[in-house]
């Protein structure tokens, strides 16, 4: 494995549509739940435990080879609200094109065979890490690490937060991120034997009323 | 060419000049340029001028609204399900330039849904003067500009105004009452561009959008050639 690839895989700027989406960070701004770095810290720390851990455990079960219509499954039976689903299959489809791009592979042209709408993203971030030659760890962590830095950037735009401050949340966070990321690989491993019912399946009913919220606005910045 | 017969070939990948049946694909051009100057109206304006003959759909790229799908829809100058909004996150030369995923995305829906089609309008939010558009997303730019933005800007320069591969100069009517000289800006696009094109642009007056749409056709008989 190439430890350069897992950061090309979590650059910021990858080019898989990220930049449009907010993580729920708009709805959580517009309800006064956001107001200033620490409340973004307590944000991010709840989105980590819950949607978080649960991307973290699917990408993982990807890269161990779990079948990715299972994973799909396992993933929409996690996701209450219909515009969260909608949004991680946008998402999926849109990371699906860009890995096939990146890391050619006739497993990831299947994928796009199978799901042409779209998988969850997580599952594909699983396979574009499979594709790249990466560990069940690092799709982890990337997984985790997304959970957090798509709604610390959004919250610099829509509060004008200092950027600095917005860094340092992640920066505090990073110990947490590894102790979710483990979490999520050992739940993973379990897989193969118990099947996709031992993966984590932790929710953050506010993220998932937030969504829809927002989903009705007619005047948003972020799509989702 | 490799052809799958087991399976239905994989979604296309970028700028494939060919859809996964095999098929030529839409011509994609991108309209691009400051808030204000007037893409959606010469958006519109295309579609009336070219929609007799050619099978036409356009994606929008609205910086926090739905405001310019709306307004074509409003202007009902092509049905409903052939105009698609994509939301860009505050980011809307993200959308169009560094990450194209969301707009290849758009485009290829719409031909699934209402192809065969032969152009596709690919019209970016409002934004600066470095807003150009990704090769990996369309064939062709147009970069829209007006009088009222001052007079200044073809001098000035910059990527949209330098490298695109047509600079509309948009409601020229109020030039003035806005003290731009019109003369001076043909003058410096002139330096800019050297060969590239400009055309002058009235939608009130209706001087320029003919010659917007004979260019457009001179790509597309390009591509299809």
């Amino acid at each position: 494995m190439s430890r350069a690839a897992l950061l090309v895989l979590a650059d910021g700027r990858f080019p898989a549509g990220g930049h449009a989406h907010s993580g729920g960070a708009e709805a959580a701004v517009k309800a006064g739940r956001i107001t200033d770095a620490p409340g973004l810290e307590e944000f991010c720390r709840g989105r980590l435990h819950t949607s978080g851990l649960v991307a973290a455990a699917l990408a993982a079960a990807a890269v161990l080879g779990a079948d990715p219509g299972e994973l799909d499954a396992a993933a929409d039976a996690r996701t209450p609200s219909p515009a969260l689903r909608a949004a991680a299959r946008r998402l999926g489809r849109q990371l699906l094109r860009a890995a096939r791009v990146t890391w050619p592979s006739a497993e990831l042209d299947a994928v796009a065979r199978r799901f042409p709408k779209g998988a969850h993203q997580p599952v594909v971030l699983g396979l574009a890490a499979r594709a790249a030659g990466l560990a069940p760890e690092d799709a982890a962590h990337c997984a985790v690490y997304e959970s957090v830095s798509g709604p610390a950037t959004a919250t610099v735009r829509l509060l004008s937060l200092d950027p600095f401050d917005a860094t340092g949340v992640l920066a505090r966070l990073a110990p947490e991120l590894d102790r979710v990321a483990d979490r999520a690989v050992e739940a993973a491993r379990r897989v193969a034997d118990e099947g996709v019912d031992a993966l984590p399946a932790a929710s953050a009913p506010l993220l998932e009323v937030g969504a829809e919220w927002h989903a009705g606005w007619p005047v948003r910045l972020f799509a989702s | 060419m490799h052809l799958d017969h087991t399976h239905p070939a994989p979604a296309a990948l970028s700028a494939d000049a060919r859809r996964p049946d095999g098929t030529r694909r839409a011509l994609r051009i991108g309209l691009g340029g400051p808030v204000g100057s007037g893409k959606t109206a010469t958006v519109a304006a295309l579609c009336r001028a070219l929609r007799e003959q050619l099978s036409l759909a356009v994606v929008t790229n609205d910086i926090y609204t739905r405001e310019d799908a709306e307004f074509l829809l409003r202007e009902a100058v092509l049905p409903p399900e052939r105009i698609t909004a994509v939301e860009t996150g505050a980011c809307p030369h993200t959308a169009i330039r560094d990450d194209i995923s969301a707009n290849l995305e758009a485009v290829e829906d719409l031909e699934d849904a209402v192809g065969p089609l032969d152009l596709i309008l690919v019209e970016s939010g409002g934004d600066n003067l470095t807003a150009t558009f990704s090769k990996g997303l369309v064939d062709a730019q147009i970069f829209v500009i007006d009088v009222a933005g001052g007079d200044d800007i073809p001098r000035k320069g910059g990527p949209g105004v330098t490298t695109a591969d047509l600079l509309v100069v948009n409601k020229t009517d109020l030039a003035p009452h806005v003290g731009s000289d019109l003369a001076r800006m043909a003058a410096d696009a002139k330096a800019q561009r050297a060969e590239l094109p400009v055309v002058f642009q009235s939608l009130r007056g209706g001087t320029g959008v003919a010659d917007v749409a004979a260019w457009v056709r001179e790509r597309l008989a390009a591509w299809t050639a």
